[in-house]
């Protein structure tokens, strides 16, 4: 009954050719073959004469996948759930107007202590809203779709009141190195987003936190009678994500050092749940992929530098991606891979009978 | 309780074949559970369907009322091959069908279950009149005439529904009806009603196959057996001509002799329990669902409670767990006073229940065997303690080993299991939580001969090692062979406890509960 797995490297491929984010590979090779037409020079990665770091269109995509990698992480585990935390790119806003503020405010306003601030307050601001997304949907028993859409909507409004309505910018050498210094060649925020999802899947593996957080997401009634505690787990949950999109504003807000209330973050949950989607987490809760949505998270950040980069309209990227969710779901819904699944039944694979049949007929 | 008990007037059954089926192939998600089962049942014949769990009795049930595509071999009804078929061509054609899980809208009264889908229909749409008539018409010709057909489903005994689900079936007439494990923890006055309506319909001609894992019942009214194993059908018998051991031995696919070990004999008793008790109640009830009951539970014993259904039996053990709230008296374990709120609490003070309702066993759907066991264990230590490959293993292992589900079966989504097994995986959970006090309602509905000897065999070794143990189950036998003391339940009360000991049988017990005495105060 266990379907044998063929060993060695070619298992190894037929494996992840299996996987759902597989796909996502292919995509992101695809986008990159279209940008190599266009220049044939695109993949091309030089070192910079003037400080030995890395420079070109790949490591541009690295950075700009950087934020969407942080909130990717944090939405796979609210939909593992069977959740949805649609606050996350209101979260980043308000940790970004929070840091800047605090930045532009402080009495020394470029040393090392007041970055520090600036980001433990960003950060503790946003595990409360994920808090406050927590409470609604675990204490107060409200969706999870319409509780984390009032913190969205009051998250936006929240960020504005921090910083009078204004995009308030600010100058501190430290804060705006984690976004765009390098270590050892490579982009900080990079080293930072990846160091982060290994330590959150390590955390959710190793520990039983994963399975825990699969099964309340498969089957709540199931685990609460298998003794889970599932209040606590969807707290961890929400918090988790909250934090990380706290991180996610950080970065997008340091790399160009201006908060802009109205665009930091602005839409950027419709990419997280994209990138989770693709990774092969399905929206209707239960198994996860953290490695999945790190892949979708990405090819989003290809995808939006090739759309630039062929110059396509910015405005019809949203549209682009609304059809690849769609597909995506399509693909995941039952009753589609039954039908594919139907159809290679019927076909001469079957038994003996149906063979005699197929023949005879 | 003696087999002639439930025996039904002979039957005129020399009949005309009215259903073929050979061959059946079915595939079930990507394992083949069909491959090459076959039955053949005759006009007026009631023919039982046995197999060990997971056989492919219910496929082959799914098979024959289309609920299951079938991929090979064919069914031919009154010698017409049928083609690939959807359930309501099936019923059109005449098989009729009562699925292991009764399937009513709880909330529409027992007419409306009986009637939906085969209204009567007039000239502007449904006729409700004429519906109403035909459901009661239906009910009283299956000598149902008490039943109230305007009272919702849910107010209904198990037994009932299981009535009106047969009522549902039996309608137009069905040629041919087919249950699945329609008996399962009924009670034997519930079982026989069930039987005298199937020999009813017997006598009009019709076949009926159903199946069941009680050899008594098949024994006491089927005029023929068909064995299913791993998919296949092992052989038909007629049931005058089989004994119980023989068809044992033929289910399981092993010799007479490698048998021995499922006898059933009654376990050696302790005498009195010592030291305090580990759960004791006092004056524990709800009102409405059973009075205040006095008990003590001490380490290493069988309690059992025996009582017919709706006795009180069942609720007071909710109430111990806390799947049902007490409002009055109180529970003590380990002397100290203990409010039992949900599951996840009662885990923590190491109280397991395994419960009758198969919706409620507390299997994550999705996860496998495996995943389910460990994470019952897991729930007991918080996530940041995760239970260790090497662990898992041997729990697992010994889990399953000992509650005999299949190794094949360990990595499989637990949705994938057959009924039985299933159940068995819900017991496997609760033991790997390391239970103090087990409480274990029918834990052994729908398993097979084999699995059902494993189960006992289990609860008695998990009574030595010291675990309080408190055992329902319909089957009164069953409750006086394993039990150490046995409480007696009737109208929602405790009437009596009693000792048990080679003194002790069921007639006794039935006596105290048909006992009015008690009354007169
Ligand atoms: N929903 C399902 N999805 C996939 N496989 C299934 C499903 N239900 C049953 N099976 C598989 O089909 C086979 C036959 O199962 P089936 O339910 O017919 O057994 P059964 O004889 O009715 O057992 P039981 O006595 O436990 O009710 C088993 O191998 C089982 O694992
Ligand atoms: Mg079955």
């Amino acid at each position: 009954m266990n379907s044998s797995k063929p060993a060695g490297a070619k298992g190894l491929v037929a494996e992840v050719v299996r996987k759902q984010y597989f796909w996502g590979i292919i995509a992101i090779v695809l986008l990159l073959a279209v940008n190599v037409f266009k220049d044939p020079s695109y993949l091309a990665i030089s070192i910079s004469p003037t400080d030995g770091n890395l420079v070109g269109n790949l490591i541009d995509i690295l950075r700009a996948a950087a934020p969407v990698l942080m909130i990717a992480v944090g939405m796979c585990l609210v939909v593992a759930t069977g959740g949805i935390d649609l606050s996350v790119g209101s979260i980043m806003v308000v940790a970004g107007a929070v840091s800047m503020e605090l930045l532009a405010g402080s009495n020394a306003p470029d040393s090392l202590g007041a970055a520090f601030i600036a980001i433990v307050v960003a950060l503790a601001i946003s595990g409360l809203l994920g808090a406050v997304n927590g409470v609604l949907v675990s204490v107060v028993g409200l969706q999870p779709f319409i509780s984390t859409l009032v913190v969205m909507l009051a998250g936006r409004g929240l960020a504005k009141v921090i910083t009078g309505g204004q995009n308030t910018s600010a100058v501190n050498e430290p804060f705006r190195w984690v976004a765009n210094g390098y270590a050892i060649g490579i982009p900080v925020v990079f080293v930072l987003a990846v160091l982060i999802t290994i330590a959150v899947g390590m955390l959710v593996r190793k520990s039983a936190l994963g399975l825990m957080i699969e099964a309340i997401g498969m089957d709540a009634k199931a685990a609460r009678l298998a003794g889970l505690n599932r209040r606590g787990l969807l707290m961890t949950a929400y918090i988790s994500s909250g934090l990380l999109a706290g991180v996610a504003g950080i970065f997008a807000t340091a790399s160009v050092m201006t908060v802009d209330v109205s665009r930091t973050g602005y839409q950027l949950e419709l990419d997280a749940i994209l990138a989770v989607v693709i990774g092969g987490t399905s929206l209707a809760g239960g198994k996860f992929n953290i490695t999945g949505a790190a892949i979708g998270a990405i090819l989003i950040a290809t995808l939006d530098k090739t759309v630039v980069f062929l110059g396509v309209s910015s405005s019809a990227t949203p549209a682009f991606k609304a059809i690849v969710i769609v597909a995506l779901c399509l693909l995941q819904s039952e009753r589609v891979r039954a039908l594919f699944r139907q159809r290679r039944i019927q076909r001469p694979t079957g038994t003996a009978a149906t063979k005699k049949e197929t023949v005879s007929a | 309780m003696s087999d002639r008990s439930l025996q039904i007037s002979e039957a005129p059954w020399a009949g005309a074949e009215v259903l073929r089926a050979s061959g059946l192939v079915v595939d079930r998600d990507s394992s083949v559970a069909l491959d090459g089962a076959g039955v053949t049942l005759y006009a007026g014949e009631i023919h039982a369907l046995m197999g060990v769990n997971g056989a492919g009795k219910s496929t082959l049930v799914a098979a024959l009322t289309g609920a299951l595509p079938v991929v090979g071999g064919e069914i031919r009804l009154d010698g017409r091959a049928l083609g690939r078929m959807t359930t309501t061509q099936a019923s059109a054609a005449g098989i009729a069908s009562v699925y292991q899980e009764a399937s009513l809208c709880g909330n529409l009264s027992v007419a409306e279950n009986i009637m939906i889908g085969q209204e009567a229909r007039g000239r502007f749409g449904i006729d409700w009149p004429e519906t109403h008539r035909v459901a009661r018409r239906t009910l009283s010709r299956l000598g149902l005439d008490d039943l109230d057909s305007t009272t919702p489903v849910w107010a209904l005994p198990v037994a009932e529904r299981q009535l009106v689900a047969i009522a549902r079936a039996v309608v137009h007439d069905p040629r041919v009806l087919v249950l699945d494990e329609p008996t399962s923890s009924l009670e034997p006055h519930e079982v026989e009603r069930i039987f005298s309506v199937l020999a009813g319909i017997r006598a009009r001609g019709a076949a009926v196959l159903f199946v069941s894992h009680i050899l008594e019942q098949v024994f006491a009214v089927s005029d023929r057996v068909t064995v299913l194993r791993e998919g296949r059908d092992v052989g038909t018998f007629e049931t005058d001509d089989i004994d119980r051991a023989e068809l044992i031995s033929v289910m399981l696919g092993q010799d007479l002799d490698s048998l021995r070990m499922l006898g059933s004999g009654t376990r050696p008793h302790r005498q009195e329990p010592e030291g305090d008790p580990i759960y004791r109640t006092d004056k524990l009830g709800l009102r409405g669902a059973v009075a205040p009951v006095d008990i003590d539970l001490y380490r290493g014993e069988i309690l059992g409670f025996a009582g017919l259904r709706g006795s009180g039996r069942t609720e007071f053990a909710n109430v111990m767990t806390g799947s049902l709230r007490a409002d009055t008296g109180e529970a003590r374990i380990d002397g100290r006073v203990v409010k039992m709120r949900d599951p996840a609490q009662a885990l923590r003070l190491r109280l397991g229940m395994v419960t009758e309702d198969a919706a409620d066993d507390g299997l994550v759907t999705g996860l496998t065997v495996r995943q389910n066991i460990v994470l019952a264990r897991q729930a007991l230590r918080g996530w940041a303690d995760p239970v260790g490959a090497a662990e898992a293993d041997t729990l697992v292992e010994e889990l399953t080993e000992s509650l005999s589900i299949p190794a094949d079966l360990i990595d499989e989504p637990v949705d994938r299991l057959s009924t039985g097994n299933r159940r068995r995986v819900a017991l496997a959970r609760i033991l790997a939580t390391r239970p103090r006090v087990l409480i274990l309602d029918d834990p052994t509905r729908g398993a097979d001969v084999a699995a059902k000897a494993a189960i006992e065999r289990k609860i008695e070794r998990l009574a030595g090692d010291g675990v309080a143990i408190v055992y329902i189950s319909s089957e009164m036998e069953d409750v006086v062979r394993l039990s150490d003391r046995i409480a007696i339940f009737r109208d929602r009360e405790k009437i009596a406890e009693v000792s048990s000991g080679p003194g002790l049988s069921v007639d006794t017990i039935v006596e105290l509960i048909a006992d009015d005495s008690h009354y007169d105060m």
